[in-house]
């Protein structure tokens, strides 16, 4: 679909390991550095190298809210990228592809398409010697057709290959200028696409949803983080491994996804901040010790970015389908909190939340992220870590019990007792996984696990107002309300937008705490707007299970699960057909 | 680090709780006499935390007035790392039994000795899934019968010495829990020890295991040769594969000083300049456009 002037979406497809991933992060930095806001969306084979990988780049004026619908120009570094995207290429797009001389053979000519040849491996091989700078030549011919951040993109080549030595600054200089110079002499533009300069922020910063999740770790204050390598969820420990140390942390990796969790139950029984971040199939082998931290009462926090399952899957797409081993998984009836962000800001501020979560509740607290999300890189606005709030666990104080032994699970009225940590006198106890009395020995009678369990659960009544509320978007006279999760909340935000601009009336619902449901909110929702369309990526339409679980809505699904998240066109489609 | 109030007699650290253990089980003796190895070197409650995995032996910390935590069946090599590393200046012993260190939990034991972890492992090895009602354990022998292998064990025993020799711990010892004095000092030795250190601890089952039996062991011990060089091992090895000829070695096998996995966290956070008050706005300047 078309977009307005000064929202331009750029695809560039090609082969991994051609240098697309790193040169569209390079743009999309460039971008933002001169003032445009940016949100990348990627997607990469599974393999090292070989297989399709894609790099698109969203450019605004305005905050974006999503990967948007389709592109407006499409830029393929050969035939596969070009077979991939042909289908979803509209009229009025731009396609840029390298040729002649390169993988694709054939002069392109497509209807109501406007076609820029460019010759980036012949450029790249034959003028330049080194066949790596195709991707440079192709940014440089992208920067110099729609005006994309000309000067900041030579500001950040020499920062970023000034170390590698002047020869490095310069072959990559005359790529970029050797792309620009084919655009200004080869190429008749004719198309409307450019992107006015934006005005240069101070308070900005660019970052992907995964290493934002470990940015809001920092600023939660964890102290000691555990986990196994696992796509697409690796980068958060990569961002830890460098940060934790800093600030006398500790990362370890561990031999597989039940030791990172056991570390990190360790560690917070310890009396410090823990985390550990993996994917599905780690979420997987955690159950069991999730019900433990549950039982234990101990604060965890464990961040899972969903990929597509079950089983291996499709490890580097999009899928929102982890929620019910989130909310439900674990034997026995383990209480715990699932929260999911809608954004890369959400992943710093939502992971912050659930260290505030589990300090307060005593318990494990899942961050649901995905895989389009932790690879997503955003122009968000610079976190300041003094405004950020920070809750720490109920601790014991040795000599408040008196002449009374301390009781670790103590039943008191809100059902979270004072936590004490190893070194404490008095403090002593056992913190066990089997049923406990108050004082953490061993009871198994009916009126004790009645009353324990009842704690567990009782502990989370007052958690939808500790949470920042859940946000609605109303509109008089609409009957349609549509609730979205995760990261379809912010194409479903888009959606909606679009829809009223053409005049259909809708609502918006957008909770961030998935689990437990926040009941409230949800029904005060689906008493103004009698249809409820829950758009999730997945078959079963687990959001939507959850919805008819815990109240008496009934809502309806709409699921895709083809390993890509919604555009915003989709939803706008079933709004309209819906909202009739 | 002692206080006033620090109890120094095996007695004084024995909590409220009355053991759960069968009449006659090895685990008392252990029980008896890591609680002697405590009092020797100056354990202190408030700053000492045992841990636990699932099975008779894994009860261990509920005896004791110390910190603790009780598990999940397999994990508390994994927990046990988790608390030393958050809290270093505790001093942290896991408690298992041969099913939960050596068959479900076996994953873990190469990795905390590889990194030379520091904590102190006591495994009570009978050779039985005795919580479980006497079923073929990972150390049990080859032809065993047992309530799952009703026409004998298919599978070789592991060999728990050797396992910990070859993946890296720096003191591997072997115990039997009736010579009460030798567990004693070679318990104290494993916490005077800085890095992993195992004692594997002959602890008999009188219930589920009729042939590990007390009387069974009787001709089987067989003590460590006085002239063995403790810091050899191949030396080591070779004792701990004594048990291939029926013998069952007792003693101090290896001990060795290295560098420990605190020492090396502590050097990364060296190298990375670690400051309590680092100001975060650094980090987060990084991500600047």
């Amino acid at each position: 679909m078309s977009n307005k002037a000064n929202d331009l979406i750029i695809r560039i497809g090609g082969e991994g390991g051609e240098g697309i991933i790193s040169s569209g992060d390079m743009i999309a930095q460039a971008a933002a550095r001169s003032g445009l806001e940016v949100l990348t969306f990627k997607t990469f084979p599974a393999e090292i190298r070989g297989g399709y990988a894609m790099y698109q780049i969203r450019f605004s004026h305005e905050p974006i809210l999503s990967e948007g619908s389709g592109f407006n120009v499409l830029c393929c570094f050969n035939q596969e990228a070009l077979d991939v995207n042909r289908h979803t290429i509209q009229k009025g797009n731009v396609l840029i592809y390298d040729f002649p001389g390169g993988d694709i053979a054939e002069e392109q000519n497509i209807d109501g398409v406007i076609c820029y040849p460019v010759p980036m491996s012949k450029i790249a091989k034959e003028e330049l010697n080194t066949y790596r700078s195709k991707n440079m030549v192709a940014m440089g011919t992208i920067s110099e057709l729609f005006s994309i951040a000309k000067e900041s993109l030579r500001e950040l080549i020499e920062e970023k290959f000034g170390k590698k030595g002047k020869e490095v600054v310069e072959v990559n200089f005359k790529a970029l200028d050797a792309g620009a110079k084919h655009a200004r002499e080869h190429l008749k533009k004719i198309d409307p696409f450019k992107m006015d300069p934006g005005k240069p922020q101070e308070n900005v910063i660019i970052i992907s949803g995964n290493e934002a999740i470990g940015l809001g770790a920092m600023l939660a204050q964890v102290r000691y983080f555990s986990a196994y390598p696992i796509t697409p969820a690796t980068e958060v420990a990569i961002f830890l491994s460098r940060m934790l140390p800093k600030v006398n942390g500790n990362l370890v990796q561990a031999e597989d996804e039940i030791a990172s969790l056991a570390n990190v139950i360790g560690a917070s029984y310890g009396g410090v901040k823990s985390m550990t971040a993996t994917s599905g199939p780690g979420l997987s082998l955690m159950q069991e010790l999730i019900g433990m931290a549950s039982m234990m009462e101990v604060p965890v926090v464990i961040a899972d970015v969903q990929r597509g399952g079950p089983s291996t899957g499709l490890p580097t797409k999009h899928e929102q389908s982890d929620l019910f081993l989130a909310a439900l998984g674990s034997h026995g009836d383990a209480s715990k909190v699932v929260i999911s962000p809608e954004g890369v800001e959400d992943c710093i501020y939502l992971t912050v939340e659930a260290f505030n979560i589990a300090e307060k509740y005593q318990i494990p607290v899942l961050v649901l992220s995905d895989g389009s999300l932790g690879f997503r890189t955003s122009s968000i606005k610079k976190p300041d870590p003094k405004s950020v709030r920070i809750v720490n666990r109920q601790e014991y104080k040795p000599g408040t019990n008196g002449d009374k032994p301390f009781e670790r699970y103590e039943l008191t009225k809100n059902g979270i007792s004072p936590m004490s940590k190893p070194g404490q006198p008095g403090g002593n106890y056992i913190s066990t996984g089997l049923e406990h009395a108050p004082s953490s020995a061993p009871r198994y009678t009916p009126a004790n696990h009645t009353a324990m369990l009842d704690k567990r659960f009782g502990k989370l009544d007052d958690l939808e107002d500790f949470f920042p509320p859940t946000e609605a978007d109303h509109q008089e006279g609409a009957t349609l309300g549509v609730i979205a999760w995760g990261s379809t909340i912010g194409t479903a935000r888009e959606a909606i937008k679009l829809a009223r601009a053409e005049g259909v009336k809708v609502a918006g619902l957008y909770p961030k705490l998935v689990w437990p449901l926040p009941v409230k909110a949800m029904e005060a929702f689906g008493k103004k707007y009698p249809k409820i369309l829950v758009p999730e990526i997945n078959k079963q339409g687990q959001f939507a299970h959850i919805i008819k679980m815990k109240t008496d809505m009934k809502p309806i699904s709409y699921n895709i699960y083809g390993g890509l998240p919604f555009t915003p066109k989709m939803i706008l489609d079933k709004i309209k057909e819906i909202a009739k | 680090m002692t206080t006033a109030t620090e109890p120094f007699k095996a007695k004084d650290y024995k909590s409220t709780v009355p053991p759960t253990w069968c009449p006659g089980c090895g685990d008392y003796g252990v029980l008896n006499a890591v609680l002697k190895a405590f009092a020797d070197m100056k354990v202190n409650i408030d700053e000492t935390v045992l841990v636990s995995g699932i099975g008779c032996s894994s009860r261990f910390p509920y005896f004791v007035k110390t910190y603790g935590m009780h598990t999940a069946h397999g994990r508390v090599l994994p927990v046990a790392a988790g608390v030393k590393m958050a809290r270093p200046d505790m001093r942290v012993i896991a408690f298992g039994g041969d099913g939960d260190g050596f068959s479900i939990g076996g994953g873990h034991v190469p990795h905390v000795a590889r990194k030379n972890t520091d904590i102190t492992y006591i495994l009570m090895d009978n050779s039985i899934y005795g919580l479980t009602k006497g079923q073929v354990s990972p150390t049990s022998e080859t032809g065993m019968v047992t309530v799952t292998t009703p026409y004998g064990a298919p599978d070789n025993p592991v060999n728990p010495l050797a396992f910990c020799l070859t993946y890296g711990a720096t003191y591997v010892a072997q115990g039997y829990s009736s010579k009460s004095k030798q567990v004693q000092d070679l318990v104290a030795g494993a916490l005077a020890h800085k890095g992993f250190s195992f004692v594997n601890i002959i602890s008999p089952c009188p219930t589920f295991n009729k042939i590990n039996t007390f009387d069974s062991y009787k001709d089987a011990l067989e003590d460590v040769p006085e002239d063995h060089d403790v810091t050899d091992l191949n030396a080591a090895l070779a004792i701990a594969l004594r048990s291939k000829v029926g013998k069952t070695p007792i003693g101090l096998l290896y001990k060795k000083e290295q560098p420990t996995l605190l020492d090396r966290l502590t050097d990364i956070r060296k190298k990375a300049k670690g400051d309590d008050n680092y100001d975060l706005n650094k980090i987060i300047d990084e991500y600047r456009p």
